[in-house]
């Protein structure tokens, strides 16, 4: 990957509180990330997994506490530029070419030169020789190949990973777990969901499991850690 | 400026997609054109009856043609996502309803001018003669109807009942800027020597109301 040219950021959740209705996605999660950290949330279906990263990456707004970007004192941040968001969704456009989405997100971002960071993101991800296709002919491993580039356009201190792999071919699930070690040997924070990956899994320095919108378990090391982690595997 | 900039590039996105699939603009000039053709022979009105009751025709196929065209506004964004992607990336989460409305109402302007020749042939209107004051009314209330129907297909597309609701709302919403269009348009085919300000100046006020509740509030109805 590109060298890094980001602040090394962690996150805090303050007792996130998220209610649809009368429905609890979260429960009183409060979490400090520490800048560096490759973070693994395991558990079920209806967990709050998703709930939690999209509230860390201010998609949704948390119906009480706080969600804050911290430095390595652990002091809260200047405005950083937005976290880097992939989902299982692709979250690009079908109607545009690979180029095309780049440098539409490239320019919304205010990124300075965006055609030659769209070409960096585009040999990095493999796909500069079909630069010019819609994404609409791409299969769904290249797609998740754009997805990626557009989470790393604007070099983001934290990536955010929503069940990332999921509908990868095991070739594909292999590329993503290098790219992923690679911006974790970057010294970004990752915090990710998982369902079904074990390559991708085994990169994380911290597992914390979810249960009914709280947090249960939380460890980095141990039998505990690698329950979690097989847990995401389930 | 990062909001201008912002609607600049999303407004490119968004015409550059629809000129690339013709999807909406294929679809309402078809509808509107079925609209005419169809009244005209099923009525068959005399050119005096067509000047008193074109303007309402015509104008209710805008309607229902816009109603076509706003359904997909926010509903295709959220196919892949992509509406979360625009969230993390804009400065100013009205850039994209600026960027949506705008597009719109280009759309749905276009369709328009398209189709007032067949119906200036078909209904024997005479339309040259008041055609610059023609497309300001059409403008303006189609800026109404855009900025309304872009911010309730943002509201929607995310509902349950969603290919429902957008009519629903909609309707009930632009009664007064079809009301008021359809006067001012009636009076211009009538040949009215006078340009029914009124009408227009109720038109611009309900465009500008409408485009400031959706600067105000624009940002709480993109939220999960």
């Amino acid at each position: 990957m590109t060298p890094p040219s980001f602040t090394p950021t962690g996150i805090r959740f303050e007792n996130i509180d998220k209610r649809y209705g009368g429905l609890y996605a979260l429960r009183r999660v409060s979490l400090e990330i520490a800048a560096g950290e490759c973070v693994v949330f395991a558990g079920r279906n209806g967990s709050g997994k998703t709930t939690l990263l999209r509230i860390a990456a201010r998609l949704a707004r948390p119906s009480s506490g706080s969600v804050s970007f911290v430095n390595r004192r652990g002091e809260k941040g200047e405005t950083l530029p937005p976290a880097g968001f992939v989902a299982h969704a692709t979250m690009v456009y079908d109607e545009l070419t690979a180029e095309e989405n780049l440098l539409l997100f490239a320019r919304l971002q205010g990124i300075a030169e965006p055609a030659s960071r769209a070409e960096i993101l585009l040999r990095e991800v493999g796909l500069l020789e079909r630069r010019n296709s819609l994404v609409r002919t791409f299969s769904r491993g290249m797609r998740q190949r754009v997805a990626i580039a557009r989470a790393l356009l604007n070099e983001p201190a934290v990536v955010l990973l929503d069940e990332p792999t999921t509908g990868l071919d095991p070739q594909g699930a292999s590329w993503f777990a290098e790219t992923l070690r690679g911006l974790r040997d970057s010294g970004r924070t990752i915090l990710m969901s998982l369902h079904g990956e074990s390559e991708v899994s085994t990169l994380a320095t911290r597992a914390i499991r979810l249960d009914a919108g709280a947090v249960v378990a939380d460890t980095h090391t141990g039998a505990n850690f690698r329950s979690i982690l097989a847990f995401a595997n389930a | 400026m990062a909001l201008l900039s912002n609607t600049a590039v999303l407004l490119g996105k968004e015409l550059r997609t629809e000129f690339r699939s013709r999807e909406l603009l294929t679809t309402t000039t078809v509808f509107v054109l079925i609209v005419i053709v169809l009244f005209s022979f099923s009525f068959d009105p005399t050119s005096a009856e067509s000047r008193r009751f074109g303007a309402g025709l015509l104008w209710l196929a805008f309607l229902f043609a816009a109603s076509l065209m706003l359904q997909p506004c926010f509903l295709r964004e959220q196919t892949s996502d992509t509406l979360s992607a625009l969230r993390l990336s804009v400065s100013d989460p009205f850039a994209i309803f600026l960027a949506k409305l705008v597009a719109n109402t280009l759309f749905l302007l276009l369709t328009e001018l398209m189709l007032l020749p067949v119906f200036a042939v078909m209904y024997n209107v005479p339309v040259l003669p008041t055609l610059h004051w023609l497309i300001l009314v059409f403008f303006l209330g189609s800026l109404g109807v855009s900025i309304a129907g872009t911010a309730l297909s943002a509201i929607s597309a995310q509902a349950r009942m969603r290919e429902l609701l957008l009519p629903l709302l909609l309707l009930p919403l632009l009664t007064p800027i079809l009301v008021a269009s359809t006067e001012v348009t009636a009076a211009l085919f009538a040949g009215s020597p006078y340009v029914q300000w009124k009408g227009l100046g109720f038109l611009a006020v309900f465009d500008v109301a409408f485009l400031t509740t959706l600067w105000l509030l624009g940002e709480y109805l993109l939220e999960e």
